[in-house]
């Protein structure tokens, strides 16, 4: 088994944060509390851009460097997880992710009083028997262990996020971007959508007056 | 005598600050302290069976390429 990662496409997120509310749904997760977010650039102007952000399971992890109480690990599938009985919510993890995942219940208090850090487990539990109601209050579910993928990845309506084994996930969208060729009104799907003639082919009008 | 013998004193409480130590912090990697975790194929559904752990999610990240499906 590869490391397992998330790859989100910017062409196909339509920011309908139907993956966060995936994840919120899923784990049960507290006000306050977002494992996944949707960050969108250029909002509003034609030819924004949307992807889907949570913990990306770094291969060299800044969250587990600055841990004082070295409460992260990784497994075997290269998934990045915390326990969080060891946890002491200081919050050097939260200055430490470039992708800004660890997420804290009491939200921005003094230190101390935040609560113990809570961020994506790519649906894996953490350090509690498998599938256990432990697991469930202190994690979210394990679906993993159930032999799926992440709920946000499955539950992604245009598939612009995936999630999985490395290798396969880079090959699906590889794949992906050589079918589409470019973005915009060349993007795979388009003339479908919306109809427009290709390139040097007659205008709808002139094929009618050909009838 | 008791001039060399301040003098000694002296130097010695003196020279006690003068040794050369690194300010520089040096960081090593922690090693996870915690609790074990058990693997995903362990226990529950799979009951120890990794292959047809493994089975299941390449069938899962399979269903995600949907040319599979439609083409």
């Amino acid at each position: 088994m590869a490391r397992m990662k998330f790859l989100c496409d910017a062409e196909r997120c339509i920011e309908c944060n139907g993956c966060v509310t995936a994840c919120k749904n899923e784990h049960e997760l507290p006000w306050g509390v977002n494992r996944r977010r949707v960050v969108t650039i250029n909002d509003g102007v034609p030819g924004e851009k949307s992807i889907s952000v949570s913990c990306m399971h770094c291969s060299d992890a800044p969250c587990m460097a600055v841990c004082p109480t070295d409460c992260f690990y990784k497994t075997e599938e290269g998934v990045v997880l915390h326990n969080k009985d060891a946890c002491i919510g200081c919050g050097y993890c939260f200055f430490a992710c470039p992708f800004g995942a660890p997420q804290f219940p009491n939200g921005p208090a003094a230190f101390g009083a935040r609560g113990k850090m809570d961020k994506c487990t790519f649906c894996s539990g953490g350090p509690e028997e498998n599938g256990s109601k432990e697991e469930f209050e202190k994690y979210g579910r394990n679906r993993i262990s159930e032999g799926k993928l992440p709920a946000c990845a499955e539950m992604c309506a245009t598939k612009a996020l995936l999630a999985g084994d490395a290798p396969v996930i880079s090959d699906i969208f590889r794949d992906r971007a050589l079918r589409r060729g470019k973005a915009g009104d060349a993007a795979w799907g388009w003339t479908t959508a919306y109809g427009k003639p290709e390139q040097g082919a007659p205008a709808p009008a002139a094929k009618e007056g050909a009838k | 005598m008791k001039k060399a013998l301040f003098l000694m004193f002296t130097a010695g409480i003196g020279l006690t600050a003068c040794g050369e130590y690194s300010q520089v912090a040096s960081y090593k990697p922690g090693s996870y302290q915690g609790k074990s975790d058990t693997r995903p194929w362990e226990g529950g559904k799979f009951a120890g069976d990794k292959a047809a752990w493994e089975a299941a999610l390449a069938s899962r990240n399979q269903n995600q390429n949907e040319y599979k499906k439609a083409n």
